[in-house]
């Protein structure tokens, strides 16, 4: 089996027509493949999410993360660029900044010659808020949401994201088949929360397909932390290959 | 859980990082996702030269008992400087 891949930063068009940073993985098959945009956690652009995204072409995916601070930041590391646009009051960033970009990510995806023309979203924590985001903004074919929190429910007073409308009041506007992978533990969303993004999802009959994890919090997947659920993570990633496999392939 | 909670303040004093010293004028203090830190949320300062660029920066992840003792050393330590230093 011919099984090379091509992992590379690359540049797209994000919002407003700006060109930014962006890693891409991409199986070296000729295709067609699907391809799936990767929206890093607040962290940023780092490692464990580039290991994630080379994941992804490894499993059969063209795949491409934005670097969301890239405008704040450009060429600096990606912690440093982290620290940079919160320093610069630029975090949480905009979602409408967040939906352009993403939309740069599944252009680029859509262009590449392998592409069979699919494209499908995938974040965590606050990356998972945003793979939400992007599934109910752009025309997608899969998404997974991997515990992103205040998709359901509203931020405390004086939270930073305080004012925002939570985003499932637009389930309605869900242009493709969801994913949700939770921890059972989690805080962020809790089960409640999931549960009542379930029954939203149910009520505007959009497909999805949701898995809760005994044993697990927040961040279950994160390899190098201590939040991280081999079992879970393990399953998880079936589920996520199961998904893509079912929208996104062919 | 992303807490993004953040604050920023301007400082007056020098720190040392890989390169050598810095001159330092800005921090951000949160508590929210470390970069490289085992805890799910940390402590984490950021001690910033903004005109330098985003490498000019010394950054630490405390656990966030750590960081109330350091907060609690810090205070004892100005408090018991002779009258008139700190």
């Amino acid at each position: 089996m011919y099984d090379a891949v091509l992992a590379e930063t690359v540049t797209i068009t994000g919002h407003g027509g700006e060109p930014i940073e962006a890693y891409s993985a991409r199986p070296m098959a000729p295709g067609p493949v699907g391809g799936v945009v990767v929206i890093h956690h607040l962290p940023g652009y780092d490692r464990q999410t580039k290991e994630f995204t080379r994941s992804l072409a490894v499993g059969g995916y063209n795949a491409v993360m934005p670097n969301l601070y890239h405008r704040e930041a450009p060429g600096a590391s990606p912690d440093d660029a982290m620290a940079a646009a919160r320093a610069k009051g630029a975090i949480p960033i905009p979602n409408e900044r967040i939906v352009g970009d993403a939309a740069g990510g599944a252009a680029y995806l859509r262009g590449l010659p392998n592409s069979n023309g699919k494209a499908g979203v995938i974040g965590h924590c606050s990356g998972g808020y945003h793979a939400f985001l992007a599934a109910v903004s752009l025309p997608l074919d899969a998404a997974v949401d991997c515990y992103g929190g205040f998709v359901v429910g509203t931020p405390p007073d004086g939270h930073p994201l305080e004012g925002i409308q939570p985003l499932v009041d637009r389930t309605k506007d869900l242009s493709c088949p969801l994913l949700g992978l939770f921890g059972a533990d989690d805080v962020a969303p809790s089960p409640q929360q999931v549960a009542e993004l379930e029954q939203e999802l149910k009520a505007q009959g959009k497909t999805h397909e949701f898995h809760s994890y005994p044993g697990a919090g927040h961040a279950f997947l994160q390899v190098d932390r201590s939040a991280y659920r081999p079992e879970a993570a393990v399953d998880a990633w079936q589920h996520i290959f199961n998904w893509f496999g079912q929208y996104l392939a062919g | 859980m992303c807490t993004y909670l953040t604050e920023k303040l301007e400082i007056s004093g020098s720190a040392k990082g890989p390169s050598g010293w810095i001159r330092v004028s800005d921090a951000s203090v949160y508590f929210d996702h470390p970069v490289h830190a085992s805890g799910e949320h940390t402590l984490n300062i950021d001690f910033l030269n903004p005109p330098m660029g985003p490498s000019a920066r010394v950054a630490v992840e405390l656990s966030a008992e750590s960081a109330r003792a350091l907060a609690k050393a810090i205070a004892v330590v100005l408090d018991s400087a002779p009258p008139g230093l700190a």
